[in-house]
């Protein structure tokens, strides 16, 4: 096993001399944080900006419970506090709020979270090496990231054509995104897409770059830390998938403009070509939203384990096998789309089949479990929680792989639970785990253990109030994306906007742990996990120096 | 990083960069594949072309049902059939009727397609007048005709042996769709 024994037999010590001070020079604020080159500060960027998009999403998605609450419309409609506000008007305002939900979360929540904030953090710690290979670019990619993340919050207060902003759902389908949003709104959005994913895109060249030519000598891939390793193929994933997205959505740009007519069958296009080139890239994604969580569920599990990770090169290659097949089932998602029977067959064939790497993945984190010291460390909390959850929305996924159960649940609601349950429930909560796991590292304070502990009860019961019951709207066959709901859906959906405030209230403990942290500044010690804490970075102090690894650690592993 | 370990990077990431480009290349070149792709195996409701009539003829009959829309256009687009009983493989000729209402003369141009979509490809059009511009002057009737027959492959294929009903749909559309008629 790779990550144990390279940490113990490490021998390039100079950086945690406080001697070294030198290598400690660290710019003026400006410069530090506006002109960033180092990964560590480019890393905390990303997080702040998760933490401050996530935030936006999550006030949108109470914009959604909160309509739900009851049948009827209550908030988007005439006379309600956002009409008087003027923003999200009308019935338009909830399927823009909806879209805006979607696209903050992903691109600009989970994204920046994991791989902008963590991978950056930790793969050049984990690896040995003193920085990305492209510090420049880093700081591009992540300015990139903003710039995105601003446009995109332009998009609600400006005409889409269809009354303020672009109500078209993530998946941007025409013609609903050509003809059907004739504003600039739309438009914004696409560039917002297009600069969010040349930030991806330059991310994952660096981090590819970083990986396969700065390892510290000894540091071979097989014996490189499995969160390395999930950044490795989330790089590889979004190398391959954002350009189609971007051709894609080039392509909406051109036929919404400059009339072309690649979407628009009354000129030979076919809009049944996007959701394909679409989903080429969506379905990528939602691997690459949760990879990084993968890897970093399994350090956690490994170190309140006091274990190594069970079956090392079997979790790395379950990612690679992972990666592969996300490439090879993209048309699960159209399967309503008029896609005839056999190449249905295919698709439900080939995407039962992630079920395989993924159940390696599950079993191989209890295996790990069994049998150790098992600390309930706040982190440890979040990582059981992940794997608990992202379980039961792989099984509802195994659900919705078979076309037949797909005729029926496509669009309503128990798809929305799925999702939640592996993104909002599984990535979520593996960005808190890695979250309380660095905390000290990264910020050189200690957190709370208490207010950590509180967050995640609270935390754990309303997301499960909120999601869990959306199964059962969704199978007795209420729509997703719609406003409105008949009566009989009433209880449920009551229920789950319950939940909603039962999250708000745990989410409120992540930010009283926030501040207690920062007004107590209880000093942070190199390893508090002890010895089952065995990656590089804990090796390094906390905070880490502004730079390390000049001289780069020198990994063996005999026990290997 | 040392000289070596630089100039290795920027070979990574010089293949990293053009595996975007091929990548960003195939998005598009998906777009004459995809096309491609439907008129091969009648993918999504399109229908092929033949060159000569089916040489066998089946016992058995389908209902094919005609239907013709007009978008963003001032005319009057009708069939003249409704229905036609046909025998699988046997060649029939239906027929289109358009009527430019307004007083100027337009452009259109018709797309179609066949529902339910896995028989597309079995629905052989002889002759058609989809895809070419067609301006239509004020008050004039054009008359257009479709040779097409049922391939007996209908009746065998695991995916259509149980259609007995087609339906063939043509949409006319203004060919400046910036500009409708």
């Amino acid at each position: 096993m790779a990550t144990t024994p390279a940490a113990r037999e490490y021998s390039g010590t100079h950086d945690t001399h406080p001697e070294h001070a030198d290598s400690d020079h660290k710019p003026g604020f400006f410069a530090r944080w506006f002109f960033s080159t180092n990964h560590k500060d480019i890393g905390t960027l990303y997080l702040i900006l998760a933490i401050v998009a996530g935030t936006v999403g999550g006030i949108l998605s109470g914009l959604i419970r909160w309509e739900l609450y009851e049948p009827g419309l209550q908030v988007f409609t005439e006379g309600s506090l956002l009409d008087r506000l003027g923003v999200f008007e009308g019935k338009h305002g909830y399927n823009v709020v909806v879209t805006a939900h979607a696209l903050i979360m992903i691109f600009f929540t989970v994204m920046p979270a994991m791989i902008g904030g963590f991978g950056n953090w930790f793969v050049p710690l984990m690896i040995g090496a003193p920085d990305m290979a492209f510090p420049r670019m880093n700081n591009v990619s992540f300015w990139l990231t903003a710039a995105a993340f601003v446009l995109l919050m332009i998009t609600p207060f400006v005409d889409g054509g269809q009354g303020l902003g672009a109500g078209t759902g993530w998946t941007i389908y025409p013609p609903l995104s050509t003809s059907g949003h004739a504003g600039p709104a739309m438009d914004l959005v696409i560039f917002s897409l297009h600069l969010a994913g040349a930030a991806s895109i330059l991310g994952a060249i660096n981090f590819i770059t970083t990986i396969f030519n700065m390892r510290a000598p000894g540091m071979t891939l097989h014996r490189m830390p499995l969160f390395a390793w999930s950044v490795l193929i989330t790089s590889f994933l979004l190398l391959l998938s954002l350009p189609v997205l971007a051709g894609a959505i080039t392509m909406l740009l051109t036929d919404r403009n400059f009339g072309t007519a690649f979407f628009n069958p009354g000129a030979g296009g076919d809009p049944v070509m996007f959701q394909h080139l679409f989903w080429f890239f969506g379905h990528p994604e939602v691997y690459i939203m949760i990879l990084p969580g993968f890897g970093m569920v399994s350090h956690i599990v490994a170190t309140f384990s006091k274990k190594p990770v069970f079956g090392y090169l079997a979790m790395a290659y379950a990612m690679v096998a992972i990666g592969f097949i996300g490439f090879v089932v993209w048309a699960h998602h159209m399967y309503t789309d008029g896609t005839p029977i056999n190449m249905r067959a295919y698709f439900v064939a080939a995407t039962m089949i992630i079920a395989v790497p993924t159940g390696v993945k599950i079993f191989s984190w209890i295996a790990t479990m069994w049998g150790g010291s098992i600390e309930f460390k706040v982190p440890m909390l979040w990582a059981m929680g992940f794997i608990f959850l992202f379980t039961i929305g792989g099984v509802t996924g195994v659900v919705l792989a078979n076309a037949g159960m797909d005729y029926t649940f496509h669009d309503t609601y128990y798809v929305v639970a799925h999702f939640h349950y592996v993104l909002s429930l599984g990535a979520i909560y593996s960005i808190f785990a890695g979250f309380y796991y660095w905390f000290e590292k990264m910020f050189g304070v200690k957190y709370n253990e208490i207010l950590g502990l509180i967050h995640f009860w609270i935390f754990f019961i309303g997301v499960n109030v909120i999601f869990f019951p959306q199964h059962f709207l969704g199978m007795q066959g209420m729509p997703r994306r719609y406003v409105d709901y008949p009566d009989a859906f009433a209880f449920w959906n009551q229920v789950s906007s319950i939940g909603y405030f039962i999250m708000v209230a745990g989410l409120a403990f992540f930010f009283i742990m926030l501040a207690e942290a920062a007004i107590r500044r209880r000093k942070g010690v190199p390893n508090p996990w002890g010895i089952g804490a065995t990656t590089l970075e804990w090796t390094l102090p906390s905070p880490p120096p502004f730079h390390q690894f000049n001289d780069p650690p020198v990994v063996r592993a005999e026990g290997h | 990083m040392s000289a070596a370990r630089s100039k290795a990077a920027a070979r990574t990431a010089a293949i990293c960069g053009a595996v975007v480009l091929g990548m960003t290349g195939a998005a598009f070149a998906a777009v004459p594949l995809y096309r491609a792709f439907c008129q091969v195996t009648g993918f999504d409701g399109a229908t092929r072309r033949a060159d000569k009539a089916s040489s066998t003829v089946l016992d058995r009959t389908v209902t094919v049902g005609f239907d013709a829309n007009t978008r963003g256009l001032p005319w009057e687009f009708t069939t003249e059939q409704t229905r036609q009983v046909v025998k699988i493989g046997a060649t029939n000729m239906a027929y289109f009727k358009v009527t430019n209402t307004s007083d100027r003369p337009a452009t259109g141009m018709a797309t179609y397609n066949v529902v339910p979509a896995s028989a597309g490809p079995h629905f052989r059009k002889m002759q058609c007048f989809c895809f070419e511009a067609q301006t239509i002057q004020p008050g004039e009737t054009v008359e257009f005709p479709v040779i097409y027959f049922v391939d007996p492959e209908l009746a065998t294929d695991p995916e259509t042996r149980r259609v007995d009903e087609l339906t063939l749909s043509y949409t006319f559309f203004p060919t400046d769709p910036a500009k409708p008629g």
